[in-house]
């Protein structure tokens, strides 16, 4: 039994590490410009389909595929931005591109059905079956590769964030978007490249999702994004570091669940969330708390 | 005054009423004969996105395929028939909404099932409601049939039985050479835990120790830890309820990663989708051994089946091996309908369900169909097939026409 808990405690950390990669951007974009991206599911799956056709038509692996498929996100996040987002002001701006983001959704869902069909596509290389021993169980290779990918990323967006210009420039438009802009700062073009960096760590996420899922098809999306929006809801909307903390929390408790429960652990997961929310509604790492650091 | 008021109001409600009935009445009117010179139009909702969308378009191939066949051959006594397919995203509200818009505002004459036991329950309902017999393909679980509803009838195998076949030889294997210990982990699905749950039982009543039993929920998007729990357990056996690729995927993934085999390796559904399963699971040397039920297989010996798969074949492209058994499914809901309304002279809904109940035993590509009062298939036969050398091969009943030796024990994992 030992061992079992051991192995829950590591599976739930080194997933947490996977699912904390696909809600980096839904916090990112939350914190910055106050938007729901309720596309995010469709965003990670959408990295997973572009690895999925460097690696099935030009037999690129699938780690070096990421040096195409980042910088091809951050160009679909910029795209997306100036179409569907940009042109949204007013009063009702925010129920407004809660609505976009869900059409934006919609649209990549038709457009990857229409291209791949309904079939199931999976990532493979060898280190997806690959393992290696720790004490006396073994550790998937993609998972820690997913989780080292994970603490790459959330090093780069830390640097970016606080050690640049142009982190110091989206701090100030996540604190106040009017005094930003008072201070001379170009808020589109903050909330643009903002958007464009929370798509791009999503194709991250989406080939690591694509490669420990077993499979997965333009549907797929429906069953993260409730996932990653507990995570974000309950690390507090906005704050990065927290949701990596919170994924590895709520992926560790399902993980012990699951041990002797496991229709039980999806339940616990979401109750976890309701129960910290009740003393704690602002999250784990509240709103205020994230934009005063 | 106030009762001529009250009476007026009355009146009013009354008539009210009976308009609505009437109304209602004529929007939703049991099917009927209709007239003769026009196509037979028939409804049916299909999960082309969502969960079953795998499936669902597989079905949507096999009744157009149906439709295109019985078309080119003049259609059902001289009239044509014609498909409407509506998309229920896999949602068991949508498809009651799908049916009733078939129904009452489309007109269908007939109607054919849903994909899976989850739709088709509802479904069935919704049909039985405006008098149309419910002819399916996959909607085989003890949930559906436990409606007891008189107008279902399902031309596939019952689900709950779909492992006998595989119970029967586990327990035939010699004492020295049969796996000591099985695991079950399940899916929450009215597919694949009945059947699991009907084989965990007979087989511990046979003296096989149990070592793992639980259900997971249906929608996980990592089934790993669950994969890792049951290789810690390290079980001869692993009898796995799922109801897509993903999930077999993962546990093979997961018992590769945990370096551990089972003897025997069996799955409810998942390793019969061809290359999508070969794909996933990372080839064909994985694949080796993992055995699944089903009614059907493509090398199936059978004069219209193979007619089908070659129609198949050249109207959609690839090979054999790419027509999985949902496509069969489709067609063989097409064959008896178009049987019962030869035999009964029309589309009258009553008129089929007696026909279908009266114990006649009719044709598919699936093989014999005959229904009992719940509207099981009594004559479907149970398969276990399974993968050797990167063949999709009939294992099972041992000694059926076209059976080969079981591949025992599992090879070990190629990669």
């Amino acid at each position: 039994m030992a061992s079992e808990i051991g192995q829950a405690i590591a599976a739930g950390i080194l997933g947490g590490g996977v699912y904390a990669l696909m809600a980096a951007g839904l916090t990112l974009i939350f914190g910055v410009l106050d938007i729901i991206n309720v596309a995010q599911g469709i965003f990670v799956v959408l990295g997973a389909y572009l690895s999925y056709v460097l690696s099935v038509h030009l037999h690129l692996d699938l780690l070096l595929g990421l040096f195409i498929t980042v910088p091809a996100m951050f160009v679909i996040g910029l795209v997306i931005y100036w179409l569907f987002i940009r042109p949204l002001r007013g009063a009702e701006r925010t129920s407004m591109t809660l609505l976009a983001c869900f059409a934006v959704a919609l649209i990549i869902e038709g457009v990857l059905y229409q291209e791949f069909g309904s079939n199931y596509v999976s990532l493979n290389a060898w280190y997806t079956t690959a393992s290696v021993h720790l004490f006396d169980f073994y550790l998937a290779d993609i998972y820690l590769i997913g989780f080292g990918l994970a603490a790459v990323a959330f090093g780069a967006l830390y640097l970016i964030l606080y050690r640049t210009t142009f982190g110091r420039a989206v701090r100030a438009t996540m604190q106040n978007q009017v005094a930003a802009r008072l201070i001379g700062i170009d808020v589109n073009r903050v909330s643009a490249v903002t958007f464009g960096i929370g798509t791009s760590v999503t194709a991250i996420g989406g080939m690591v999702y694509g490669a420990i899922s077993g499979g997965f098809t333009p549907n797929s999306s429906y069953d993260l994004i409730s996932r990653l929006l507990a995570i974000v809801i309950l690390a507090g909307m906005g704050s990065i570091g927290g949701a990596l903390v919170t994924a590895i929390f709520m992926t560790t408790v399902e993980a012990l669940v699951d041990i002797w429960q496991p229709d039980w652990a999806v339940v616990v997961f979401y109750l976890a969330m309701v129960i910290i929310l009740t003393f704690r509604p602002a999250g784990l790492f509240g709103r205020r708390a994230v934009r005063a650091q | 005054m106030t009762s001529l008021t009250h009476r007026t109001r009355y009146l009013a409600i009354g008539t009210t009423a009976v308009l609505a009935t009437a109304l209602v009445a004529a929007c939703g009117s049991s099917p009927s004969s209709g007239s003769s010179s026009k196509p037979i139009l028939i409804g049916a909702s299909l999960s082309l996105t969502g969960d079953f969308s795998a499936d669902g378009n597989a079905y949507k191939r096999g009744y157009e395929l149906w439709e295109h066949d019985v078309n080119a051959h003049g259609g059902i006594d001289g009239r044509k028939v014609q498909l409407i397919i509506l998309n229920d995203n896999s949602s068991t509200t949508q498809v009651d909404t799908n049916y009733t818009d078939l129904i009452t505002v489309k007109h269908v004459n007939l109607t054919f099932g849903p994909f899976s036991s989850l739709l088709t329950a509802p479904a069935a309902e919704v049909a039985h409601r405006y008098g149309f017999a419910f002819v399916e393909g996959a909607g085989g679980s003890p949930l559906v049939f436990g409606e007891k509803l008189p107008n279902v009838f399902d031309v596939s195998l019952p689900v709950a039985n779909e492992l006998d076949p595989f119970t029967n030889w586990v327990k035939s294997l010699p004492a020295s050479q049969r796996p000591a210990t099985v695991a079950y982990p399940m899916a929450n699905d009215p597919f694949a835990t009945p059947q699991v749950q009907r084989t965990q039982g007979l087989l511990q009543s046979a003296g096989f120790k149990t070592v793992y039993s639980k259900i997971f929920p249906e929608e996980e998007p990592d089934y790993l830890p669950n994969a890792d729990i049951v290789a810690g357990d390290k079980p001869g056996a692993v009898v796995l309820g799922s109801t897509d690729v993903p999930t077999v995927a993962s546990f093979v993934h997961g018992f590769e990663q945990q370096h551990f085999n089972p003897k025997v390796f069996i799955a409810a559904a998942g390793p019969d989708q061809g290359q999508a399963f070969l794909s996933a699971v990372g080839g064909a040397g994985n694949a080796d051994g993992i055995m699944v039920p089903d009614a059907w297989y493509p090398g199936y010996d059978n004069a219209t089946s193979k007619a089908m798969v070659a129609e198949y074949v050249k109207k959609y492209g690839g090979s054999a091996s790419d027509v999985n058994a949902d496509v069969a499914e489709a067609y063989s809901v097409g064959e008896v309908t178009a049987q019962a309304v030869k035999a009964t002279g029309g589309t009258n809904g009553s008129k089929i369900i007696s026909y279908l109940h009266s114990g006649v035993t009719l044709s598919s590509v699936q093989g014999p169909v005959k229904f009992n009062s719940l509207g099981e298939n009594t004559k479907a036969i149970a398969f276990i097939f399974q993968w050797q050398n990167g063949k999709f091969v009939q294992v099972l009943p041992a000694g059926a026409t076209g059976s080969v030796p079981v591949l025992y024990p599992k090879p070990n994992w190629a990669s």
